[in-house]
């Protein structure tokens, strides 16, 4: 069983780039799942329509956004306070 | 060779598709649920079959609208920044 599965250097190469791919891809989708779940939260207040409203759209790629500049102002707010205390 | 190989590779492809489905039913379910059965009676009404329906039509539409969203704004960040030399 494990002598069958021994593939050639360059199989096995492209098997783990192949699977970093994957991975990253996993990663984002784990990503998606979670805003997804925050935004739908926040954005989906009402009884779910057969259609989104417009406002309602653009809450949940307003969502996404402002989630995204929240942490990265969060990071740049760490970065400040780290450089205040080491002065 | 070729065939082993290529047999992994889908066998990943399924799995994390497999993943991801599970993952929307999951969460889906429970923002549905708690959307449209208010009152849980003995079985499901048809309205709230109804509702239950719109809901996960809409979840998916909400996914793929913070899809899309995240997406293009990792290009838009890749674009804007130099590109890293280590």
């Amino acid at each position: 069983m494990s002598d069958q599965l021994k593939l050639d250097e360059s199989s096995q190469k492209e098997l783990a780039s192949f699977l970093e791919v994957q991975q990253a891809q996993a990663r984002m989708n784990a990503q998606i799942h979670n805003f997804t779940t925050i935004c739908w939260d926040k954005c989906v207040t009402g009884t779910p329509s057969t259609k989104f409203s417009r406002s309602e759209e653009n809450c949940l790629s307003n969502c996404v956004e402002r989630f995204l500049d929240t942490s990265i102002f969060l990071v740049n707010q760490v970065e400040q306070k780290r450089t205040d205390f080491g002065r | 060779m070729i065939a082993k190989k290529e047999a992994i590779m889908n066998n990943v492809r399924q799995e994390l598709a497999m993943a991801n489905a599970q993952e929307l039913i999951n969460k889906s379910g429970e923002r549905c649920f708690t959307k449209c059965v208010t009152k849980p009676g003995d079985s499901l009404s048809s309205s709230e079959q109804t509702c239950l329906s719109r809901c996960f039509d809409r979840y998916l539409e909400a996914f793929n609208i913070v899809s899309r969203t995240y997406q293009s704004r990792l290009g838009r960040e890749r674009l804007d920044k130099p590109p890293s030399t280590f």
